[in-house]
């Protein structure tokens, strides 16, 4: 039914959006413990900064990136001297530029998941003489649990779905940055109506079929302590 | 009695003035052109232009699923020709407005030589090219390099634009070091503005031939068919020309 270079694609996408996840779990949990414990000054920005991606276009993130990772960008300075050359039109490229993208929906239900603990079991934790960080792995973790499997859950399929982005720094390549979303659009292109209704089929299962199992697990609001 | 005059007047000067609207879908490599064709042929007919600039595969999609679009300038003679056929264009209507002209551009000033030796030299990691399934401009650097037989050694370096404005923009930031792109996209003044290029000799690729048509929902729109008439006007020929394009 999928042709070949579908299932590329599809392989692709779902490595693209594996090793994303993988990566926001490490730098958002920190960046989302911060927002959810912090009073300071710096609050503000620092969200304002991670829930960017949620508001601008794929063109201005795809520009930029690409601007930035380009051999005359600060990025593409940086990864040309350390040996890795430049990023665009290189899987992990897109793996960058997908984890800028994707942040939000990792850091916002995790924060929303470490505010709702509260300080009670911190407290608690801490009069036992836990420290911190025996208190994040005891404590923390398993209390947010919900909260990670959103988080992660929502990373993966919002990469997935990443177009604009992919489209401008990609360019294309099949088996390296030809992820489903541009495979489908191609179809498009061409004209080759058929096959994109079998890939884009396959993309509104897949994302159905994610979002229905999360509002059907969805737990109860807790009733506190 | 003074402000009935003034609104019977300005009533009146609309109605005689015809002054009226065309929705245009100009293919992404006469962007430049068109912006300056439109703004003299607004000046000069008093009629107002819409323009939005894409690839004409992704117009002829929207076109074929009613977007009302009322003229198409495209970037080859054959999608033209199918609108027509089935029935979303205005038979007769369309002619080559432009012939497309190919060139291999890099923004490095050094990289790409006068005759394009640098295809068969290498020394680079990434060559941009519109896609060739729906870009006519894309298609013919393809045609070009298996003609030069580099095709084969060249493919793992492609990296391919969504339309010819996308592909520039890979090489103007210098992500792709060099790519084919339109000439009229690189040139100023008669030459190749910035950086590098070759512009392909036309006996290496089939000839690009732009054609412009009415659209059926620009069938009896006024605006429609003096812009069509325009563009085959001096003024419009020698902007035309200007892009580095041939006529026919």
């Amino acid at each position: 039914m999928l042709t070949d270079s579908d299932l590329q694609a599809i392989w692709l996408t779902t490595r693209l959006a594996g090793i994303t996840t993988l990566i926001l779990l490490l730098v958002g949990t920190p960046i989302a413990w911060l927002l959810a414990r912090s009073r300071s000054w710096w609050k503000g920005p620092l969200g304002a900064v991670v829930a960017l991606p949620l508001v601008l276009p794929p063109s201005v993130l795809g520009f930029y990136l690409l601007l930035a990772m380009g051999p005359h960008g600060p990025v593409g300075q940086l990864t040309a001297s350390l040996g890795l050359g430049v990023l665009p039109f290189t899987f992990w490229g897109l793996v960058v530029a997908s984890s800028f993208y994707s942040l939000p929906f990792m850091v916002q239900p995790l924060q929303n998941a470490f505010e709702s603990i509260g300080e009670r079991p911190l407290e608690v934790a801490a009069t036992l003489r836990a420290s911190p960080v025996d208190t994040f792995f005891s404590v923390v973790l398993p209390l947010a649990k919900p909260g990670f499997i959103t988080a992660g859950v929502l990373t993966f399929a919002h990469t997935v779905g990443e177009f604009g982005v992919v489209l401008m720094i990609g360019g294309n390549i099949p088996g390296v940055t030809r992820v489903a979303s541009v495979q489908i659009y191609d179809h498009v292109e061409a004209m080759e109506y058929a096959d994109a209704h079998r890939l884009a089929a396959v993309m509104l299962i897949f994302s159905f079929t994610v979002l229905l199992a999360m509002y059907v697990r969805r737990p109860k609001p807790a009733k506190g302590d | 009695m003074k402000r009935l005059s003034t609104l019977i007047l300005s009533l009146l000067a609309v109605a005689t003035a015809h002054a009226d609207e065309v929705q245009v879908a100009v293919a992404a490599n006469f962007t430049g052109p068109m912006q300056v064709i439109s703004t003299l042929f607004e000046r000069d007919t008093g009629h107002k232009t819409n323009l939005s600039f894409g690839s004409t595969g992704k117009f002829y999609a929207q076109i074929a699923n009613g977007a009302p679009f009322q003229v198409l300038l495209g970037a080859d003679d054959e999608t033209p020709a199918k609108l027509v056929k089935e029935g979303n264009a205005v038979a007769g209507t369309a002619f080559t407005y432009a012939i497309g002209k190919l060139v291999l551009w890099s923004a490095d000033p050094k990289l790409v030589d006068a005759k394009g030796e640098v295809l068969k030299k290498g020394g680079f990691k990434h060559l941009a090219l519109a896609n060739p399934k729906t870009a006519p401009y894309g298609a013919a650097g393809l045609q070009v390099m298996s003609k030069l037989s580099v095709a084969e050694s060249i493919k793992p370096l492609i990296v391919q634009g969504e339309n010819i404005s996308q592909t520039q923009q890979f090489v103007a930031t210098g992500a792709a070091e060099l790519g084919f792109v339109a000439y009229s996209q690189v040139i100023k003044n008669g030459t190749i503005g910035s950086g590098s290029g070759w512009v392909v000799p036309g006996n290496l690729y089939d000839p690009i031939r732009q054609d412009v048509v009415i659209l059926a929902k620009g069938k009896d729109k006024p605006a429609a068919v003096a812009l069509m008439n325009y563009l085959k006007g001096p003024k419009a020929l020698e902007v035309i020309k200007s892009f580095g394009y041939e006529l026919r």
